[in-house]
C-alpha cells in the first residue's frame, strides 16, 4: 500500500492580517468615541422616538428619582471660569490644585460650600458623599442652582467670546440646556428646575431620552 | 612586491564573515496581538460611541399679566390631563366648564392619544404627508421641505394641545405624551399645570 504522506505545516500562523485587524478596531474607536463620563447617580431617562442628538458644549441638569439636581457643564476653561465666579459669590477660597480638579471632574451635586471637601476625595469617598448628597439647592431660599446657571452661562459667553466666533459659528457654539431625569420622577421636580431657567429668561431646552424606533428618518 | 589584494585567498572564511546567519524574517506576533486586543476592550468597555438622544422642547414665556393669554381661540384648543398613573391621561376639547366638561379617558396605545392627535390635527397631517411624499421623491429641497413643513405646523388654524400635570405626575408619562404630539406633528404646544376646577373634575373621573 503506498504510504500517503500528508504536508507537514506549520503550527505558527500568520498573524499578521489579525493584528491589522485589531490594531484597525483600536484606531475606530479611540478617534470614534468619548469617554464615558464619570456619573453620581444612575438614572434611566424615558424613551422618545426623536433622534436629536445631543449638542457639544452642553449644561447639563440631572434629576434623579428623589428629586435630588445634579449640575455638569461641559468644557475645562469654561468649568474653571465658573467656579471662581462662583467662588467670588459665596466667598470660598479653592487652591489652584482644586481648580484643575474641579475642571476636570463631571457632574456634581451638593451645597457649594461642601465642594472643596468633594473636589479633594478620592472615587471611592466621593461615591459615599453621592450618595449622601441631598443635591444642589434649588429652594427659593436658597437657590444654587440659579448661581451655577448664571455663572456658567457668563462664563460660556466669555469663554466664546476670547475665541473670537461670531454670527453662525457663535450661534452653534452658544451652551444648550439639558435635562436629564429619571422616568420615574415626579414631573414636579422637572419643572422646578425649568422654572429656574424660566426665571432666567432660558426657555429651549434639550430633554434626554433613550432611543426607541419610530417613523423612518426625515430631516428634523 | 606590490601585492593586490585581489580577495582571493581567504574567500571562505571572508565570506562567512560577510554573512552572518540569515535568521527568519518572521516575528512572532502573539505579544502583539495580545497588545491590541487589550487596547480594544478597554476602548470598548471606557468609552460611549452614541451620544444621548435628545428631545428639543421650547417653554413658554411667563406671561406677567394674564389677561394678556386669555385671547385663546377655544375652538381649537384640546387639553391632556396627565394623571398620577401612566394610564390616567384625560381628554376634554374646547374651553373648560365643571359643570358640562365630560373628560374622556384615553390611553398611550395607537388607537388612544395617537389616532386623537391625528384626527384632530387632520389638515396639518395632510399637507406634511404631501410634503414628505415630495421631499422622497425628490421633488423639493431639503431646506424647502423643511421650511414648509415648520410652515404647515404653526399655521393659524392648527390645533393646539394645552398639557396639564399634576404635582405626582410621572416625567416618563409627561415625555410619553410629548412624544405622541411629535409623531402626530402637532407643532404648537405646552406643559403647563392643572387648574383647581380641573382638578375636582379629575377627581370625580378617578373615583367612577
Amino acid at each position: 500500500m503506498p504510504k500517503i504522506k500528508m504536508p507537514r505545516s506549520s503550527p505558527s500562523l500568520d498573524m499578521t492580517p489579525m493584528v491589522d485587524l485589531a490594531f484597525l478596531l483600536v484606531t475606530f474607536f479611540m478617534l470614534t468615541s468619548k469617554f464615558r463620563a464619570n456619573e453620581p447617580v444612575v438614572v434611566d431617562p424615558p424613551s422618545s422616538t426623536s433622534q436629536i442628538l445631543l449638542p457639544e458644549n452642553v449644561m447639563l441638569i440631572t434629576v434623579d428619582t428623589a428629586g435630588r439636581v445634579f449640575f455638569d457643564l461641559s468644557g475645562k476653561e469654561v468649568r474653571r471660569k465658573m467656579l471662581e465666579g462662583m467662588a467670588q459669590k459665596y466667598q470660598i477660597g479653592f487652591s489652584e490644585q482644586q481648580y484643575q480638579r474641579f475642571s476636570v471632574m463631571g457632574t456634581f451635586g451638593m451645597p457649594v460650600r461642601e465642594l472643596p471637601a468633594y473636589i479633594n476625595a478620592d472615587e471611592k469617598k466621593r461615591a459615599m458623599i453621592d450618595k449622601n448628597s441631598t443635591g444642589v439647592p434649588i429652594d427659593s431660599l436658597k437657590n444654587e442652582l440659579a448661581d451655577w446657571i448664571l455663572q456658567g452661562y457668563g462664563a460660556s459667553e466669555r469663554d466664546l467670546q476670547a475665541k473670537g466666533l461670531e454670527g453662525k459659528a457663535l450661534k452653534e457654539r452658544r451652551i444648550r440646556y439639558a435635562i436629564k431625569a429619571d422616568g420615574l420622577t415626579n414631573y414636579k421636580k422637572v419643572k422646578r428646575v425649568i422654572d429656574i431657567f424660566r426665571e432666567r429668561e432660558i426657555f429651549q431646552f434639550n430633554l434626554i431620552t433613550n432611543l426607541k424606533g419610530g417613523p423612518a428618518d426625515l430631516p428634523k | 612586491m606590490a601585492d593586490v589584494n585581489t580577495g582571493d585567498d581567504g574567500g571562505g572564511k571572508k565570506g562567512k564573515k560577510k554573512r552572518p546567519k540569515k535568521g527568519s524574517t518572521r516575528i512572532d506576533m502573539t505579544p502583539m496581538v495580545d497588545l491590541a486586543f487589550l487596547l480594544l476592550t478597554f476602548f470598548i468597555l471606557a468609552t460611549t460611541l452614541s451620544k444621548p438622544k435628545t428631545m428639543e422642547i421650547v417653554y413658554p414665556k411667563d406671561v406677567k399679566d394674564p389677561k394678556e393669554n386669555m385671547e385663546l381661540n377655544f375652538r381649537l384648543a384640546n387639553t391632556l390631563i396627565l394623571g398620577e398613573k401612566d394610564d390616567q391621561i384625560f381628554y376634554y376639547p374646547g374651553k373648560f366648564k365643571l359643570d358640562t366638561t365630560k373628560l374622556e379617558k384615553v390611553n398611550l396605545s395607537k388607537d388612544g392619544l395617537r389616532k386623537l392627535f391625528l384626527d384632530k390635527n387632520k389638515n396639518v397631517v395632510d399637507v406634511i404627508t404631501k410634503l414628505e411624499d415630495q421631499y422622497k421623491n425628490h421633488q423639493i429641497a431639503d431646506s424647502t421641505f423643511k421650511r414648509l413643513r415648520s410652515k404647515a405646523k404653526g399655521d393659524d388654524l392648527a390645533p393646539f394641545f394645552i398639557v396639564k400635570t399634576l404635582d405626582k405626575t410621572k416625567y416618563k408619562t409627561v415625555i410619553d405624551v410629548i412624544d405622541e404630539l411629535n409623531i402626530s406633528n402637532v407643532g404648537k404646544y405646552a406643559v403647563v399645570d392643572i387648574s383647581p376646577a380641573e382638578k375636582i373634575a379629575l377627581k370625580r373621573e378617578i373615583k367612577e
